[in-house]
């Protein structure tokens, strides 16, 4: 517990066993059994498919998932490696890395320079187009999709002739409004006084960019990557659009939204199906969280 | 799996992995060596176009330009003739049933319920944390549905919703509750048109309120202990602190989760199309855009949607605006 919220529970100077003592230790195990119910009432969706996907077939048609914690236990793992086996979620899983990885990169890249730009570099019509910028932030994709899937056509950019080069420059432009509002706001609350005295001592524009702002930027840039890592990760639109749902370039999204669509009865894969899907942003949450949440407060709480 | 394909693409991978950063590097390298090329004068201002020029393409080209075109598009048939509004008569026509009535009413039924329980609980659960010693536990349990896709939150609560006939045993969560708690008939969850919307809106309630609380939560830390102690010391309980000091201070915060939730809401999609496809009556302007395009080949309808969307959102654009320059203003 931190000082602070010490402070806020109000550490108590009443005396042991005092009726107001008894109110008090009351009022705390009723916070506690209020705040647990409520994080245990919100796991179980997920838990229940959990527990799910290590059940047999027909167990998972004729009992709740919630008989399985009672004994005997009767876990399995036939339905991940039925899954594996049966529809391509491996070859799924290796075209969202594909996908995401480009996708995630090229964007984060071309904001840095931009932001920096708009951060410390005046031009005429810089805040007019960054307010641009913030604008295109609420603009919905759906508004882009028709055009641009026109001119791909036109030009031959489709997923048979380039792969996913196509699905790659969309989401670096859809991503772009996002990671230069965040990178912008994050270059120019950093401190005059480091370019100035940089500046003086004779450091160009790119000395200043490489030596100085990137390495003190790291945080903003990790939040950056894990944030637009996650989106396309878990994108399932704008794949649909630009990739489609052949079996060869599919990702686990799209694989996993027509498995939902197909199955009907054959649920036990798809248990194991979903969670094969959430593993990758998991790890990355699980292990990165910080900078995630980093992300979220950048990008939301404005200013 | 295919593993040729696999090895295949690889080389491709590890192409962009280095090729990105080197090229823009190296275009960032070149555009300087030319700017020193240059009078002083001009300098400083060819210097800030060749660092923005690259995501100014991109904007344009993947956002601006195609906004623009499909504005065009749903003046258009699918002939490319220009046929006026009647794209958007057909989405308009036989209130309240008929063309995009539907999706409409969706939307809202989303954008009032979705955005209000998700602060509701947002605010709730960040407040009940603030107040526990493990509270990164609690947290990041209730933030973990944020890190899965929303096929996969489908794919959960289309277990939780799971139907079987009365006299089979119920293996959904909810039905099981209904069933042996309720002493009542289960019920079809996501086919009944009285219920169904209902039950897609709390599938992305579940998934999303974790944003809110994360983010509502850092508001309410950044609300000064003494304030809070000093009205305790005034003998206030801790329900009024709530709602004289706490909330009216975290109001700014409120607005700006309660807009980004209003364009969550609107641009509803991934659920819909994963536990429903928009049928039995729980169609969204998203998905009812897709469908037109994809399954009707009908891109001038699918436009027109997609501008009826836009028009929903602009209000809320306008607002994100005004915060913005009012923050800008401020500093």
């Amino acid at each position: 517990m931190t000082a602070e919220a010490a402070a806020r529970v109000g550490v108590s100077h009443t005396a042991r066993f005092s009726p107001a003592w008894v109110a008090e230790r009351l009022q705390g195990a009723v916070l506690h059994v209020a705040v647990i119910s409520l994080t245990v009432a919100w796991m179980v969706p997920a838990a229940g498919l959990l527990i799910s996907s290590f059940r047999h077939f027909t167990d998972i048609n004729q009992s709740g998932w919630w008989t399985a914690l009672a004994p005997p236990y009767n876990f399995t793992l036939e339905n991940y490696v039925q899954v594996l086996q049966s529809s391509n979620m491996g070859q799924s899983l290796f075209n969202s890395f594909m996908i995401t990885i480009p996708a995630t990169l090229i964007p984060v890249t071309i904001a840095a320079f931009a932001a920096y730009a708009f951060a410390w570099m005046k031009f005429p019509g810089r805040d007019w187009i960054f307010l641009a910028l913030v604008g295109l932030l609420a603009v919905p994709l759906q508004l882009s999709f028709i055009p641009v899937l026109k001119v791909f056509v036109s030009i031959g950019l489709v997923v048979q002739n380039w792969g996913f080069v196509g699905v790659w420059l969309a989401h670096t432009g859809y991503g772009l409004p996002f990671s230069i509002y965040l990178l912008a706001n994050f270059f120019r609350a950093l401190p005059s006084d480091l370019f100035e005295s940089a500046e003086i001592d004779g450091a160009g524009t790119l000395t200043v960019f490489f030596r100085i702002v990137l390495p003190l930027s790291v945080p903003a840039i990790a939040s950056l990557v894990i944030f637009q890592f996650l989106w396309i990760w878990n994108d399932l639109l704008v794949a649909l659009i630009y990739v489609g749902g052949t079996k060869s370039v599919a990702p686990l999204t799209v694989t996993l939204a027509n498995l939902t669509n197909s199955l009907g009865q054959g649920y036990n894969l798809l248990t194991a199906a979903a969670f094969i899907s959430m593993i990758i942003p998991l790890v990355v949450f699980l292990s990165l969280q910080r900078y995630f949440v980093r992300g979220i407060l950048a990008g939301s709480v404005k200013g | 799996m295919d593993l040729s394909l696999l090895l295949t693409d690889v080389p491709t991978l590890v192409v962009v992995i280095v090729g990105v950063p080197a090229v823009l590097g190296a275009y960032i390298l070149g555009g300087e060596f030319l700017v020193r090329r240059l009078p002083d004068r001009a300098r400083g201002s060819v210097r800030p176009w060749i660092w923005v020029a690259p995501a100014l393409f991109f904007v344009t080209a993947f956002l601006v330009a195609p906004a623009i075109g499909t504005v065009f598009t749903s003046f258009q048939s699918h002939g490319g003739d220009w046929i006026g509004l009647t794209n958007y008569q057909r989405q308009l026509v036989d209130f309240p049933n008929g063309g995009a009535w539907i999706a409409i009413r969706n939307n809202l039924y989303w954008l009032v319920l979705y955005t209000l329980f998700v602060l509701f609980f947002g605010l709730l659960l960040a407040v009940l944390f603030d107040r526990v010693p493990y509270e990164s536990v609690v947290k990041s349990l209730i933030f973990m549905p944020m890190a899965i896709s929303a096929v996969a939150l489908g794919v959960i609560w289309k277990f939780m919703f799971w139907y079987q006939p009365a006299d089979a045993p119920q293996t959904g969560t909810l039905n099981a509750i209904v069933v042996n708690v309720f002493h009542q008939a289960p019920k079809t969850w996501l086919t009944d048109p009285n219920v169904n919307n209902f039950a897609l809106i709390a599938a992305a309630i579940w998934g999303i309120t974790g944003f809110s609380m994360v983010i509502l939560s850092a508001a309410l830390k950044g609300i000064p202990a003494d304030l809070l102690e000093a009205a305790r010391v005034d003998g206030a309980g801790e329900i009024t602190i709530f709602r004289r000091v706490i909330f009216p201070l975290m109001m700014p915060t409120v607005v700006v989760v309660g807009t980004t939730l209003v364009i969550f809401a609107l641009k509803a999609f991934d659920i819909v199309y994963v536990m429903t496809a928009g049928n039995f009556g729980t169609d969204v302007l998203a998905n009812r855009m897709y469908k037109l395009l994809y399954q009707a080949d009908n891109p001038g309808g699918a436009s027109a949607v997609a501008i009826i969307l836009l028009l929903a959102v602009i209000p809320v654009l306008i607002f994100n605006l005004r915060q913005f320059r009012a923050v800008e203003a401020r500093r």
